[in-house]
C-alpha cells in the first residue's frame, strides 16, 4: 500500500534516475520535501541542481524553466498552491503555452507544472481552489489530474516524457489515500479517460479529488438499487470522450461531478459535447453537481461547497426523475 | 541626472575620448564594418516603415536612434552567445545573422515568428514586456549546469524595469549567479510614459539593490556600448554573474507605426537628441581620421539601397499562409481535441462548391 503523495514521489524519483535532463524546481522543495511532502528525499540523492529550491517567484519559477527547456531541460515546477499560480499566469498561457506554436515548430518546451489543487483540507483563503479549466481553456498546454495512487505514480512520469507542456493537477485531499499499485507497467496513456465502475442508469464523469466521491455514491446508489456507471476523464485537455459517449448511449443520462464552480467549468463544455454527439440518446438533460459560482468559502462552511454523496445522489435522482 | 556617470568612447562630434575603465581597440576595418552595419539597420527599419505605411505590414517598431545600442551590443556576442530580445531589436537580429524577411513575417501578420531561434541563438521577438528576461536567465541557468563557456544576453526598455518579471529575473540571475547580461536600452519613452514615471532613481543604480554591477554607457556610442558589453559578457563567461547594462539613447521614432508622439512630447526634444546621432558621429570619425572617404560612403549607401529594395520585392511577394496552418504547431505531440476541430474545419472549407 502506497499513498498518492508517495506515488508521485516514486514517479518523480524514477523520471529523474530514468533522464539526466529531468529535474525540479520550486518553493521549500529540497529540504524540507514540499509542503506536501511530495519531493521529500529527492535534494538529498539527486542533488541541489537537480532539484532546486527557488525564490519566491511564481513567474520566476516558471520563465526561468522555461529558458532551461529551451536549453534542453525538462523541467518539473512545483506551484506550492492553486491560489499562488496566478502570478505565474503570463508566463504559463502566454508563453510556455505559445512558444512552440510562434516557432513554427522548431522549439519545444517538454515542461510539466504540479498544482496541488482543491478544497477540502480546512485550509485558509487561496489553498483551496480548482483551476483547471483557466488552463484548460488555453490551447498548447495539455491539462490532467490523477485520482488514486497507481495513476499518480504513471501519468507524472508520462507527463514528463511528454514534448508538449503539461499542467499536472494534483488532489491535495487526497494524498494521503492508499492503495496497492502496479509499478512494473502503465495500464493507461497520459490522456485515457477510465472507467472506473460499470453501471446502466446513470454515467457519473468526473476526475481528481470528486473520483472518491462519485465511487462512494455509486455505491451507496447501488444499495438503493441505482446502477451508476462512473467516468474518471484523467486528463481534461485533450478530452477522451469516447467511452464518455458510450457510456451515455448505454444509460442515456449523465451527471458531471466536479469541484471547482459550474459556471464556465469543465463541465459546462462536458455537457454540450455530449449532448453534440449523443442528442438522441440522452433521456434527460445533463445536469451539473460542483462548486458554486463563488470564492472558495471558508474552511468552517467548505463541505456545503464542496460536492459530496447526497448532491451527486440528489442529481442522480432528477435525471432519473426527469 | 546630468552628473551621473556615463561611459563613452566616441563624443556626438565624433572625437574619440579616454574611459578610466573601459577602453577599446579597433582596426580601421572593424570600425568601417561597424559603420555599415548601422547604416544598413537604418535602412532597413526605414524600409520597413514605408511597407507598413504602404499597407504590406500591420505593425512596425522603429528602431530609428538606437542602432549603436543595439549594434554595439550584438557585435559583442560571439557566435553561441544567445539573445533574448524585445520586438524592436532589429539591430541585435542583423548582428546575429536573422534573414530580414523573416523578420517582417510576424509584422506582416503572416504567422507569429518565423525564424528558427537555435539557427542564430537569437530567440523569437516577445511582445508581453519583460518576459523574455526571465526566459534569459533561465537558459543562462542551462548554461551554468552544462558548464559552458557561452553568455546570455536579455534585452529590455526602460518600461520593462517596472515588470515584476524583469525584477524577479535580477533576483534568478543573482542568487544563482547565472552568466546573463541584463541590456536595458533606456529610450526614454515608454511609448507616452517618460522615464520619470518608472523610476526616480537612474535605472542602472537599481542592480546594486539585487547584488550585481549596473553601469550606464552612452547608447548612441556604438564603440562604448560595444566595449562596456563585452566586458559585461566576460565577466559573466567567468563565472562572477550578470551585469546590468543601461544604454542611455533615445526613441527617434514613434513607438510602433500606430503611435503618435505629437500628442506627449515636444518636438524640440527630438531635435536635441539628433545631434547626438549614432550614426553621424561614427561617419564623422570616420571621415576626419581619414579612415574612409566618400567613395566609401556611397558604397554603403548603395549596398543598403540594394538591400531595402529586395526586402521590399521578397515582403510584397510573401504569400499568406494557408489557413490549415493556423491547427499546425499547436502541440509538437497528437492532440485530438485539436485534430477534430481541424477536420471540421477542413470537411467545411471543401464544402464550398466551385462557381463557374
Amino acid at each position: 500500500m502506497i499513498t498518492l503523495a508517495k506515488a508521485i514521489n516514486s514517479g518523480l524519483r524514477r523520471s529523474l534516475e530514468k533522464d539526466s535532463r529531468v529535474m525540479l524546481m520550486g518553493e521549500d522543495i529540497g529540504k524540507l520535501g514540499g509542503v506536501f511532502r511530495v519531493t521529500e528525499g529527492l535534494q538529498a540523492d539527486f542533488g541541489d541542481t537537480r532539484v532546486v529550491d527557488t525564490p519566491l517567484a511564481e513567474s520566476g519559477i516558471l520563465g526561468t524553466a522555461i529558458g532551461l527547456a529551451l536549453r534542453g531541460y525538462r523541467p518539473v515546477c512545483e506551484i506550492q498552491f492553486d491560489g499562488f499560480v496566478y502570478p505565474a499566469f503570463d508566463q504559463i498561457t502566454s508563453q510556455l503555452a505559445k512558444m512552440h506554436s510562434r516557432a513554427l515548430g522548431k522549439v519545444n518546451l517538454p515542461i510539466v507544472v504540479r498544482i496541488p489543487y482543491g478544497g477540502g483540507i480546512g485550509a485558509v483563503e487561496h489553498h483551496s481552489e480548482s483551476n483547471e479549466a483557466y488552463f484548460a481553456h488555453t490551447a498548447g498546454l495539455r491539462i490532467v489530474t490523477c485520482s488514486n495512487p497507481e495513476d499518480g505514480y504513471w501519468m507524472i512520469q508520462q507527463a514528463i516524457e511528454s514534448d508538449d507542456p503539461v499542467i499536472f493537477f494534483e488532489p491535495k485531499r487526497r494524498y494521503w489515500d492508499k492503495a496497492d499499485i502496479n509499478m512494473d507497467t502503465p495500464s493507461l496513456d497520459l490522456h485515457e479517460s477510465s472507467i472506473l465502475q460499470e453501471g446502466n442508469d446513470v454515467t457519473l464523469i468526473t476526475y481528481g479529488p470528486t473520483v472518491r466521491t462519485s465511487l462512494d455514491a455509486a455505491r451507496i446508489g447501488q444499495s438503493e438499487g441505482k446502477s451508476l456507471e462512473v467516468i474518471d476523464l484523467r486528463s481534461l485537455s485533450p478530452l477522451d470522450l469516447d467511452p464518455v459517449f458510450e457510456s451515455i448511449e448505454k444509460t442515456g443520462r449523465g451527471v458531471i461531478v466536479h469541484e471547482a464552480p459550474t459556471f464556465l467549468g469543465m463541465g459546462a463544455e462536458l455537457s454540450a459535447q455530449i449532448t453534440e454527439q449523443c442528442f438522441y440518446s440522452l433521456e434527460s438533460p445533463i445536469l451539473r453537481v460542483g462548486g458554486f459560482n463563488v470564492p472558495y468559502p471558508p474552511a468552517r462552511i467548505e463541505d456545503h461547497y464542496l460536492p459530496d454523496v447526497d448532491r451527486i445522489l440528489d442529481a442522480v435522482d432528477r435525471v432519473l426523475e426527469f | 541626472m546630468a552628473q551621473e556617470r556615463l561611459v563613452q568612447l566616441l563624443t556626438p562630434e565624433g572625437e574619440r575620448i579616454e574611459d578610466p575603465d573601459y577602453s577599446i581597440d579597433i582596426s580601421t576595418d572593424e570600425l568601417r564594418a561597424l559603420y555599415r552595419d548601422l547604416v544598413m539597420v537604418r535602412r532597413f527599419d526605414f524600409e520597413a516603415t514605408a511597407l507598413q505605411r504602404q499597407g504590406e505590414l500591420g505593425l512596425w517598431a522603429q528602431s530609428l536612434g538606437q542602432e549603436a545600442a543595439q549594434v554595439g551590443s550584438g557585435r559583442a556576442l560571439d557566435e553561441g552567445d544567445y539573445a533574448f530580445p524585445t520586438y524592436r531589436e532589429h539591430g541585435v537580429a542583423w548582428c546575429k545573422g536573422v534573414d530580414p524577411v523573416k523578420l517582417l513575417g510576424m509584422f506582416r501578420g503572416v504567422n507569429h515568428g518565423g525564424w528558427d531561434p537555435n539557427e542564430n541563438n537569437f530567440q523569437l521577438y516577445t511582445i508581453v514586456i519583460g518576459a523574455q528576461t526571465l526566459h534569459a536567465t533561465g537558459y543562462a541557468m542551462g548554461l551554468q549546469r552544462d558548464k559552458s563557456d557561452r553568455a546570455v544576453i536579455a534585452y529590455f526598455g526602460d518600461g520593462a524595469t517596472s515588470q515584476g518579471d524583469v525584477n524577479e529575473a535580477f533576483v534568478f540571475a543573482s542568487v544563482f549567479l547565472a552568466p546573463v547580461v541584463f541590456f536595458c536600452q533606456n529610450n526614454q519613452w515608454a511609448i507616452s510614459q517618460p522615464i520619470e514615471g518608472q523610476t526616480r532613481v537612474p535605472l542602472y543604480r537599481r542592480a546594486s539593490g539585487f547584488g550585481f554591477p549596473g553601469i550606464r554607457v552612452d547608447g548612441n556610442d556604438v564603440l562604448a556600448v560595444l566595449a562596456v558589453t563585452r566586458e559585461a559578457l566576460a565577466k559573466a563567461r567567468r563565472g562572477e554573474g550578470p551585469t546590468f547594462i543601461e544604454a542611455f539613447t533615445y526613441r527617434m521614432g514613434a513607438h510602433t507605426t500606430s503611435d503618435d508622439p505629437s500628442r506627449y512630447r515636444l518636438a524640440q526634444e527630438l531635435e536635441v537628441w539628433k545631434l547626438k546621432d549614432p550614426i553621424e558621429r561614427v561617419k564623422v570619425h570616420l571621415s576626419r581620421t581619414g579612415q574612409a572617404d566618400s567613395v566609401f560612403f556611397a558604397e554603403i549607401d548603395a549596398e543598403a539601397d540594394k538591400m531595402a529594395a529586395e526586402l521590399r520585392a521578397k515582403i510584397i511577394a510573401m504569400p499568406d499562409p494557408d489557413p490549415d496552418e493556423m491547427f499546425a504547431h499547436v502541440y509538437a505531440e497528437p492532440h485530438s481535441t485539436l485534430a477534430k476541430e481541424r477536420d471540421e474545419f477542413k470537411q467545411y472549407r471543401a464544402s464550398f462548391v466551385e462557381q463557374a
